[in-house]
């Protein structure tokens, strides 16, 4: 009870941040080069310019700056996104479309990170300037230093165009029509490199934190007294050094949901996924600025759900947390 | 001690260090022997090998640290020579150990109960049943209140105290023939470590442990000995029982240790002018923390109504526990914290009235020296400059300042030529006295200095004291005083204020509080001082 | 001086800085190897590496010399890294700084604004500021600066928050310091060093927010960049792999000589935590 109180006043309190944001970006946009009229009038093939004043009336884009964002802010609260004048549809129904994909990849790559992330963290901090150490951190700061749409790119050279065993891109099969568990297969069969490409980088950031965690753990004077209680090496390490070690890393999850989010951009256009990311590059290239900015709602609201997640199982593990609250 | 069984005995043990340390071995040739049923203390000052000691029969030495030579006999074997199979066969049941500091010393995750349990859990074959009725039973033991509770309870929800009891039940828990305490009282209260040594005491004796009681301590090794090993730089120097080594110290290390504890008798007063320099009334702060909307708000009052007065050229001692509201009341009077109420008045300015820059061009009139030497000296600064940082900010020209601060250095006792090196260069004692060179440097008319020398050595506090004492003569200085040692306070302070919970219990001159203590807490403090007998009569 | 001797005894960080300096030496030495346009005509497209010595690495789809690209792409990494990691540090540090030293309400708007630029995904946010500003050299470099200091400023703080109340700067305090005095030369030096080795971090991850931009052809098209020549290098992917996987090399090389040089020194101005 107590750690749902906190982590709700910790979600509470992330309600300013998000109205920032808004705000922020709302205005940020304003200096663009061109309004939603501009590109509408460009996808129409032009047209004169009694009509755009006619259209900007209708979009309330007359209104003055302040006013517009009040309108915006208020539209927001009804849960309306306005309306994307490329795609012909309310903001809402397309991110609602490209939703799926980017919440798939987002939580298999970070499980993946996370899973062999720590394993291999354990490992590397176990065998302490041995030669399992050295060969993991040495992956590791390859895997940091590797971009990852070169990474995507070689993967689909390797295993798409050689060796022809996962698709090169898209998010299914769309030639023909597959329904339950082949279709989900199908798909996983999809996600694997983008999963890999994407989570490449995280796991190298959370197998250092791994290790560096675990080492510092491994001096602290409660192993010490482990130590002098007769345990055996294995069950310091489960019992006493494993969830101590894994705060940091759970923090880092909060902190790094929005590089995730930020790098699915990439990854979805190298593997043609259609999903949030994607959305976001061609809002920017096709100048849908009201799409832009329901993106950057939606991303704003993924990263503070990760994070009150992340909250919750932080005060799980460790019980101090309550008390400061 | 021939009616007992000789538990452990170390035979010419050395430990060698890594290269690169200030000595090649952490322990040579050191022999002694720990029967059943005693107290055997190992004292020294640090870095002289005596944790190390704990560690290596422990077999729990750092990676690079190494035994290379002697032997460690318990109960028939050679333990230098155990497998790591068997070491920890032997570590938690035959012999166990308990640290400074409870708090790093329990994992902060799991519960009391849960810690303790994992000792018969390791060791036992006991149902989850019969392991919890002893894990109870233990906590009643070490006289931790409501057993049920603490066992569910997580380290940080305990006191520092019962924190010790609950790794003393969990040392004590298979019945172990030795137990090994590395400074277990150190970082308690007065008043907490006399409750601990008891029970360590009461313990002991019930189950005829043997017990090896690292401290730094002469007031403990008083309370508690049975037998006394003194070390020194890795070597044992002299051992014997506890009245031999405390009366009659043979070696010259030991004398000299003995002599620098502080006994608890105050010198002959000195002579108090009329006049107060300091007028501290009324002066309150309470903290609040944060709370969203309110909620969850904590309102904690630090220090409570506090008036005390300070006559010209004397010396106000602030005594009391953590928590007291001492520090608070320190920083209050300098400035550091804004009190809430009252006025501190000095040489007719009300400083509590002050505004935050009227208070930094007046800061030369009263100045502070810190606890930590360590952390009190900006360590990217050079020595000479620290002193002369003071003067600099007030308007003094930098080559003035600096050849004045090197003058100083003199009068501390410092080498002038030392004032090109950087702080991690000096030794604790050596940094104190920069720290108080430093506020010196400002000719402040009243010196707060917060516990100066609680983080010292003995030999090290008592040339420091007695440097505070010949500067307060020689300059005029009137020092507020703040320690949790009365022996310490008794040495230096004409006037004593015994603060408890933020509020004063009792003032007035020093020997009178200490001869005659008219509060129930003075007198627990007093009587909490280790070794009290022998502090009061040991000769200087 | 420990500290130099120290960092040349870890083979990993004189490794980094070998590598550090080649791709250094290749920016300035660019104009002197190939002093024609990168970005020019050279020759037949697609030409294999080192299946004619006058292009050794290739050619690319429209017959550019994919070694001249290379070298003068180190100086554009070179750059945009080291211009956006200053601007990131320095704002990074007074954001930092400010908040961990005055705490209060200042703490609280500070530390708000650094949430949310955490929140809002920092490639998205690079991309709002692309579309708004356009993709020129300079509008590019200081978007990539604008969006990476939140991390150095979190650190920063972080180093405040605990030095803030050491007894050294309350000492300064007594001694009728000022809060400017106070937080640029007592506090700040001492809060430093990890935040220096911090900007390897940054840098790296600059190099790569920027490669990625150039791959989606956001970035500024008129210079020659790793991450173009990568973008570019994908419409012929299938059978030319090599246009896109010799700038990837390029830049994974560069971003590892940058992050090894950064351990290298994190262990050895702080050898208390060496191999962590």
């Amino acid at each position: 009870m107590r750690i749902l109180s906190l982590a709700g006043r910790r979600l509470a309190a992330s309600i300013p941040t998000l109205v920032l944001i808004l705000i922020g970006v709302f205005l940020l946009l304003q200096f663009a080069p061109g309004d939603t009229v501009d590109a509408m009038m460009a996808q129409m093939g032009g047209g004169d310019a009694a009509t755009a004043k006619e259209l900007r009336k209708f979009y309330g884009l007359d209104l003055s700056i302040p006013a517009q964002l009040g309108n915006y802010l208020w539209r927001l609260v009804r849960l309306d996104l306005g309306f994307s004048s490329i795609y012909g549809k309310p903001v809402a129904s397309v991110i609602i479309e490209r939703l799926p994909p980017t919440i798939l990849l987002m939580t298999a790559s970070l499980s993946f990170a996370f899973f062999f992330g720590l394993l291999f963290g354990v490992i590397a901090a176990r065998g302490v300037n041995r030669w399992p150490d050295t060969l993991i951190s040495t992956l590791g700061l390859i895997f940091y230093a590797t971009p990852s749409f070169w990474f995507g790119l070689m993967a689909i050279v390797v295993f798409s165009v050689y060796l022809q065993w996962l698709p090169p891109g898209g998010f299914e099969d769309i030639g023909t029509v597959r329904t339950g568990i082949w279709r989900m297969l199908d798909i996983a069969s999809h996600l694997v490199l983008p999963t890999l490409t994407l989570g490449l980088i995280f796991l190298a950031i959370y197998l250092r934190i791994m290790r560096a965690s675990m080492l510092e753990v491994l001096n602290l004077d409660y192993v010490r007294t482990a130590r002098a209680k007769g345990l055996d090496e294995t069950r310091v390490v489960t019992r006493h050094v494993l969830r101590n070690a894994l705060l940091p890393m759970v923090t880092l999850i909060g902190l790094q949901a929005g590089t995730m989010l930020g790098g699915s951009v990439v990854v979805e256009s190298v593997f043609s996924l259609p999903g949030l990311g994607r959305l976001a590059y061609e809002s920017v290239v096709q100048r849908d600025l009201n799409t832009l900015l329901g993106i950057v709602f939606v991303s704003a609201l993924l990263v503070i759900s990760v994070n009150f997640v992340v909250d919750l199982i932080y005060a799980r593990l460790d019980p101090r947390i309550t008390a400061e609250g | 001690m021939s009616e007992h069984e000789t538990i452990l005995s170390l035979d010419r043990l050395s430990v060698r260090l890594p290269g690169g340390a200030d000595r090649t071995h952490a322990l040579r040739d050191v022999s002694l022997e720990i029967a059943s049923n005693e107290i055997v203390c190992v004292v020294g000052e640090s870095g002289s090998g005596k944790s190390m000691m704990a560690n290596a029969v422990m077999r729990l030495l750092p990676n690079e640290v190494t035994i290379d030579d002697g032997r460690i006999m318990f109960e028939g074997r050679d333990l230098c020579a155990a497998s790591m199979a068997e070491m920890r066969e032997v570590r938690g049941d035959g012999i166990a150990m308990i640290f400074q500091e409870p708090m790093t010393a329990l994992n902060p995750l799991r519960t009391i109960g849960d810690q303790i349990a994992e000792m018969f859990s390791i060791h036992t074959d006991l149902s989850k049943s019969e392991i919890n009725t002893r894990v109870l039973a233990l906590l009643a033991d070490v006289r931790i209140p409501d057993s049920k509770v603490a066992a569910k309870a997580y380290p940080h929800e305990l006191s520092g105290g019962q924190r010790q009891r609950a790794m003393i039940a969990m040392a004590l828990a298979l019945d172990p023939k030795l137990l090994i305490a590395d400074e277990p009282t150190t970082a308690l209260d007065v008043t907490t470590q006399a409750q601990i040594l008891k029970l360590i005491r009461d313990l002991q004796q019930r189950r005829k442990t043997a017990v090896m009681f690292i401290t730094h301590d002469f007031g403990v090794v008083a309370e508690i000995a049975d037998r006394v090993v003194v070390m020194q730089h890795g070597v044992i120097v002299e051992q014997g029982t506890a009245t031999e080594v405390l009366h009659h110290p043979q070696h010259a290390y030991t004398r000299q240790l003995i002599a620098a504890v502080p006994p608890l008798k105050a010198p002959p007063p000195r002579a108090l002018a009329a006049d107060n320099i300091l007028t501290i009334s009324d002066v309150s702060k309470t903290y609040r923390t944060g709370g969203f909307l309110g909620r969850g708000a904590r309102v904690t009052p630090a220090v409570k109504n506090v008036s005390l007065t300070l006559p010209r050229g004397a010396t106000l001692g602030i005594v009391g526990e953590s928590g007291s509201g001492k520090s608070t009341l320190a920083r209050c009077i300098v400035r550091l914290i804004d009190p809430d109420t009252g006025s501190i008045v000095l040489d007719g300015n009300d400083w509590a009235k002050m505004s935050r820059e009227e208070v930094r061009r007046e800061t030369q009139h009263i100045q502070m020296v810190f606890q930590d030497p360590f952390a009190s000296l900006n360590p990217r600064r050079k020595a000479a400059e620290l002193v002369a940082q003071g003067p600099i900010v007030h308007g003094a020209p930098r080559a003035k300042a600096i050849a004045d601060a090197k003058a100083l250095f003199a009068l501390v006792g410092l080498d002038p030529s030392a004032g090109d090196r950087y702080p991690h260069e000096f030794s604790g004692g050596q940094r104190q006295r920069i720290g108080l060179a430093r506020a010196l440097a400002l000719k402040p008319d009243v010196l707060v200095a917060d516990e100066p020398v609680s983080a010292l050595d003995v030999s090290v506090q008592a040339q420091v004291l007695k440097l505070l004492a010949e500067l307060r003569q020689q300059l005029g200085l009137s020092i507020v005083f703040i320690t949790h040692d009365l022996r310490v306070a008794a040495q230096i302070c004409d006037l004593v204020a015994v603060m408890k919970d933020g509020a004063v219990v009792e003032h007035g001159l020093a020997g009178e509080v200490f001869g005659n203590p008219q509060h129930p807490y003075t007198r627990a403090l007093l009587d909490s001082i280790p070794g009290g007998a022998f502090a009061r009569e040991h000769k200087v | 001086m420990d500290a130099v001797k120290r960092y040349f005894r870890s083979p990993a960080a004189v490794a980094g800085l070998i590598l550090l300096v080649i791709v250094i030496a290749m920016a300035i030495s660019a104009g002197w190897f190939y002093p024609r346009d990168p970005l020019a005509l050279a020759g037949r497209p697609l030409v294999w590496p080192f299946s004619n010595p006058r292009f050794l690495l290739g050619t690319d789809n429209s017959g550019r010399d994919i070694a001249a690209q290379i070298f003068y792409g180190a100086r554009i990494s070179l750059l945009i890294g080291g211009v956006a990691t200053a601007i990131a540090i320095l704002i990074g540090i007074l954001v930092g700084a400010f908040a961990g030293y005055y705490g209060g309400w200042v703490d609280n708007v500070l530390m708000r604004i650094t949430e949310a630029f955490q929140t809002l995904p920092n490639f998205v946010l690079l991309l709002v500021l692309v579309a708004v500003f356009g993709s020129t050299l300079t509008t590019v470099t200081i978007a990539v600066g604008v969006v990476s200091w939140p991390a150095p400023a979190r650190l920063t703080r972080a180093e405040f928050l605990s030095l803030r109340n050491r007894e050294f700067v309350q000492a300064g305090r007594t001694l009728g310091m000022k809060n400017i005095q106070l937080i640029f030369r007592e506090i700040l030096p001492n809060a430093l060093p990890p935040v220096i080795v911090y900007a390897s971090v940054v840098m790296a991850v600059a190099i790569l927010l920027e490669s990625a931009l150039a791959f989606l052809r956001l970035s500024d098209p008129n210079v020659a960049s790793w991450g173009n020549l990568i973008g570019l290098g994908r419409d012929v992917l299938r059978v030319q792999w090599y246009v896109s996987a010799i700038p990837g090399i390029a830049i994974l090389v560069t971003v590892l000589a940058v992050s090894l040089v950064g351990q290298g020194l994190n262990d050895a101005l702080n050898p208390r935590l060496k191999g962590r």
